[in-house]
């Protein structure tokens, strides 16, 4: 891969910077949000209104607030990475305070004329304080079980305080791509096992609580975990979303039913179908060849960044890069796996392309770091 | 390390998203087409488009059965969500009673959920448009436009054409294969008379349109449309005319009238009275009026014409006399003595006439309605005879009609009593019969065809329905019965009416080709007591309604070139000469007149002052002539 073949003894630095860019990470994601433009115009009906154009206004913003993170040194991201992270913890426990209540779920804090979600911002966040602390931390000490306890601590905390407000997909998301910064430090493999073994206890916990005093979930929640189990069980119910998401996928054959032709969601069959079941429409109106390039495109996404991360001989900039192509990875596989009827309804929405600016903005955040960390690879104070 | 940890978690991330593309092959490839099915599914809604039902029209083209705008609101139990909601917002648009409340919703209980029910019918357009544009606040109610059916005439027809009714649960499971027509909300089905007996000419047969819906149930578009076929119209052998004049000539008694046109079997008039209006079953009778309706004496839902049974009473001398013709025992011109009454094994028949009639012969006995001669007649020739004859005169057989409930009325033999009341047959038995009483039992309408054949020598057959494209008229089978026999009879009945000592003279018809022949007819219910006669009960009026004598009259005209025959039957009446032979009178006149009220000229003149106020007073009861207008060209 040549553009990877830079001089990297040379470290650019003012306008030079923009020839140093991952040019190709910025085409693939032009190219991913073209698609939820795309989409969210034919949602419409044909009309650029009321989604299509505010989506494409924001991926912009998106874009240059991209480029303005991809241009400060990496080491200035790692050098806030702890202070981001305690106000992070902090806005999270005002959520807890003076958020507001939308949806069921307490997840916005408004402070003076800015309109936020903590949580959101939790993701890029915690994967920085991850990356900074094992930048920090000497690898002999990595598999300490008090050093692990330590780095579990990071990114459970922010998860915990999100899954009360409650917001089951993204406490999950956080704690994954925590998981992923941990995993790609070194950390024992024992320590995943038991994990592993903790969640599935936890789960069964959390199933166990239903109906009792100490129930940990909201019902709406319990009511997803029996959905996913049997959709069937109330096709008109709890279970239509994914049915009817099945439907329209499933449908869409081959090369689909054409664009603005897919009835589903064109006849409001489709619930949500401009933010979190997006991808139902897309597959029904272009099919297996549009859904699965789709896929491919994320998939190249996340090669670019590992690519990118492979080539950086820098701890923090290489498991920054690791935790958010692992974010990003975990919010399309889980959405696609959600809309096919593989995975619980957690609301995850799809990554750059389901209407939503909080996501979008996160993650393009996020792409800042990857950005900043690809041009800043070759030389960092140590 | 983090090269290796990274590679791995590549790895798995590539694991996982191959996970994703298989499955998302497997549903797109090899599922698409089961998922399209059910994407089809979705959108797409089959609607039966109910035909429209042919029309009944009299013979001149008078509507008798029509067709008229319905607007309705129809509910379905799914898209509706909490119906005791939407059922009380609905309230508080249209008038709804708590009973249409309990009804729909007990319908929509009953139902599958995406069944629609009717909630409320016949809703005028300014409450149609409030629930249109109130449609957000009712999920799952939709107004709707549909035919509903109605019959200008009201009650005139009602026991001829019948009704429709909502399709019930009995009409479907006497169904092998019902129409799946049946299944729209409310359809309507014939449920008596033509309508029933002709449904599947009248229904036609449903168009289909295929409706993209969204998820709501909201029809988005058509995407296309198989029109039905509109049911078949009929047209009725009656004229609607006379049917309202026959009816209302019959007001304030129970009874029936029956003119037919002796030339071809038309039945022209079917009047059984008191009639109910059939509208009202149409539009879901109230449990009131129907019981009102069961609870009246007069039994207005029964039609006395066909379904009503009737000893005949003298009416039945004709059949006794033509019996002894053609066997010989007696010549007609022979005279029997008639003292009152006549001794058959040990039993004194009486003759209606305590002091007798003296010598009489078949002309006079029918004339003066002697029952002594008949006693001796039935003797003569025995009950076989009686029986033969009373078949080949058309009694006590029942005739293929397009409407429901026809009786075949009793013509009683041998076998018949054997079989049915396990007894030999006795002398008694064929006295009583010769007279038309005992086990005889008549139809109205068997009456008029025996008249008719009597007429024409010919084999009548009624008829109810008549096809407008047919050129030939069609023409009886000969009765070959000999022509000096019917000559006999027929100077009986024409003396019964014309002659002074005649039981219908005061009915009797003047004026140039409209003189009638006829016979009276009175037959007992119960016979008067002997504790009853001595506590002084003589005459009818003394009796309860229900225990009187039933009334009866049968006619033909004009005398010389018969055109009609004419059978009245009044219940209780008491006699037929004092009360079924004026109203016979008037019927037939009313048929020689086209319908409408006949000329006082045609009336004898001491009676006409009487006849005019009678006139007076049932010309408010008719049906005026702009309400009979020809609708069809």
């Amino acid at each position: 891969m040549s553009y990877l073949e830079y001089n990297t003894k040379r470290m650019p630095s003012g306008l030079s910077k923009v020839l140093y860019l991952n040019w190709p990470l910025v085409a693939l994601l032009t190219l991913v949000a073209g698609y939820g433009v795309v989409m969210l115009y034919s949602i419409a009906g044909g009309n650029a209104q009321p989604w299509a154009e505010p989506q494409a206004r924001r991926f912009v913003f998106g874009l240059v607030l991209m480029f303005i993170v991809a241009f400060m040194p990496i080491w200035i991201w790692r050098s806030v990475a702890g202070v981001a992270y305690v106000v992070t913890l902090l806005l999270l426990v005002g959520v807890e305070f003076f958020g507001t209540i939308g949806m069921g779920a307490k997840r916005w804090l408004v402070i003076g004329p800015v309109r936020m979600q903590p949580s959101e911002l939790a993701k890029v966040t915690t994967i920085m304080a991850l990356a900074a602390y094992y930048d920090l931390l000497d690898m002999k000490k990595v598999s300490r079980p008090l050093w692990v306890l330590l780095a579990a601590l990071i990114a459970i905390i922010p998860a915990l305080l999100v899954l009360r407000q409650p917001d089951l997909g993204t406490a999950m998301l956080i704690t994954l791509g925590g998981g992923v910064v941990i995993f790609a430090a070194g950390v024992h493999w024992g320590y995943f096992a038991a994990l592993i073994g903790t969640g599935v206890g936890l789960v069964t916990t959390v199933l166990q609580s239903r109906g009792t005093d100490w129930q940990i979930l909201q019902d709406y929640q319990y009511r997803r975990i029996d959905s996913f189990l049997d959709p069937t069980l109330d096709p008109l119910g709890a279970g239509y979303h994914v049915n009817q998401s099945m439907i329209a996928l499933g449908s869409g054959g081959w090369s689909g039913r054409g664009f603005m032709e897919g009835t589903q969601a064109r006849l409001n069959f489709l619930p949500e179908k401009h933010t979190d079941f997006i991808f139902t429409t897309l597959a029904e109106e272009f099919g297996f060849v549009g859904a699965s390039s789709l896929l491919i495109l994320y998939m190249l996404v996340i090669g670019v960044c590992l690519l990118s991360a492979f080539n950086t001989t820098n701890r923090f900039a290489s498991l920054v890069t690791l935790g958010i192509a692992g974010t990003f990875f975990l919010y399309f596989a889980v959405n696609m796996a959600m809309v096919m009827g593989l995975a619980p309804v957690v609301g995850v929405p799809l990554p750059l392309v389901s209407y939503g600016g909080s996501a979008m903005i996160v993650l393009m955040f996020g792409f800042g770091l990857v950005q900043s960390a690809h041009i800043h690879r070759a030389r960092l104070p140590s | 390390m983090i090269s290796r940890r990274a590679l791995l978690l590549g790895g798995l991330q590539v694991g996982i998203a191959g996970t994703l593309m298989w499955r998302l092959r497997d549903m797109q490839l090899n599922q698409a087409e089961q998922f399209h099915l059910l994407a089809e599914e979705n959108r797409i809604n089959l609607r039966l488009l109910p035909p429209v039902r042919g029309l009944i029209y009299d013979r001149n083209g008078v509507l008798v059965a029509g067709n008229e705008q319905n607007y309705r609101a129809v509910m379905k139990r799914d898209d509706a969500g909490d119906i005791d909601l939407v059922l009380d917002r609905l309230s508080q648009l249209i008038p709804l009673s708590d009973e249409d409340i309990a009804r729909a919703r007990n319908d929509m209980l009953r139902n599958r959920p995406f069944v629609p029910v009717t909630v409320a019918e016949r809703l005028s357009w300014e409450e149609i448009s409030r629930i249109a544009a109130n449609a957000p606040a009712l999920p799952g109610v939709t107004p709707e436009m549909g035919l509903s059916r109605h019959y200008p005439l009201d009650h005139d027809m009602a026991h001829v054409v019948g009704y429709v009714g909502p399709v019930s649960e009995r009409d479907l499971a006497d169904l092998e294969t019902p129409d799946p027509v049946l299944m729209i909300p409310r359809f309507q089905i014939g449920k008596s008379g033509v309508e029933r007996v002709q449904e599947n000419r009248l229904r036609g047969r449903a168009g289909s349109q295929r409706v993209e819906v969204n998820a709501v149930g909201r029809v988005m578009r058509e995407l296309d449309r198989v029109e039905g076929s509109p049911g078949g119209n009929l047209h009725l052998t009656i004229d609607a005319r006379l049917q309202n004049y026959a009816l209302e000539r019959l007001h304030g008694h129970s009874g029936a009238a029956v003119v037919l046109d002796v030339t071809n079997g038309d039945i022209l008039a079917l009047a059984s009275g008191p009639s109910f209006n059939p509208n009202l079953f149409v539009r879901g009778i109230s449990t009131s009026d129907f019981s009102s309706l069961l609870e009246n004496e007069f039994r207005p839902l029964v039609n006395k014409t066909v379904q009503g049974l009737y000893p005949p009473g003298s009416t039945f001398k004709m059949v006794t006399a033509l019996a002894a013709l053609e066997d010989s025992v007696t010549d007609g011109q022979e005279r029997v003595f008639c003292p009152g009454h006549m001794d058959i094994s040990g039993h004194r028949f009486h003759c209606w006439r305590r002091g007798g009639h003296g010598r009489v012969n078949m002309t006079s006995a029918l004339s003066e309605s002697c029952d002594v001669y008949f006693y001796e007649m039935a003797q003569r020739c025995g009950i076989d005879k009686i029986n033969a004859m009373s078949t080949r005169l058309g009694l006590g057989v029942r005739y293929e009609l397009p409407i429901t409930s026809v009786s075949a009325g009793l013509n009683p033999s041998r076998e018949w009593k054997q079989r049915n009341r396990n007894a030999a047959w006795r002398v008694g038995d064929t006295v009583n019969a010769s007279i038309g009483q005992g086990y005889v039992l008549t139809s109205p309408l068997q009456l008029a065809v025996m008249t008719a054949r009597l007429a024409t020598n010919k084999a009548v057959l009624p008829r109810l329905l008549r096809d407008p494209t047919e050129q030939a008229e069609r023409v009886a089978a000969d009765l070959d019965l000999r022509p000096e026999w019917l000559r006999l009879i027929r100077r009986g009945m024409a003396e019964t009416v014309n002659d002074q000592r005649g039981t219908a003279y005061s009915s009797r018809i003047v004026g140039e080709g409209q003189v009638m022949a006829g016979k009276t007819g009175t037959s007992q219910v119960f016979s008067i007591t002997r504790a009853e006669r001595e506590a002084g009960i003589r005459r009818q009026e003394d009796l309860p309604w229900n225990r009187r004598n039933h009334a009866l009259f049968v006619d033909f005209a004009p005398m010389d070139d018969p055109k009609y025959a004419v059978a009245v039957v009044i219940e209780h009446g008491g006699g037929g000469s004092s009360t079924a032979a004026p109203i016979g009178r008037d019927i037939t006149l009313a048929a020689l007149h086209d319908g409408k009220v006949p000329p006082l000229a045609s009336y004898p003149s001491p009676q006409r002052n009487r006849i005019r106020a009678e006139q007076e007073e049932l010309e408010e009861r008719l049906r005026q002539p702009e309400a009979l207008r020809i609708s069809r060209a």
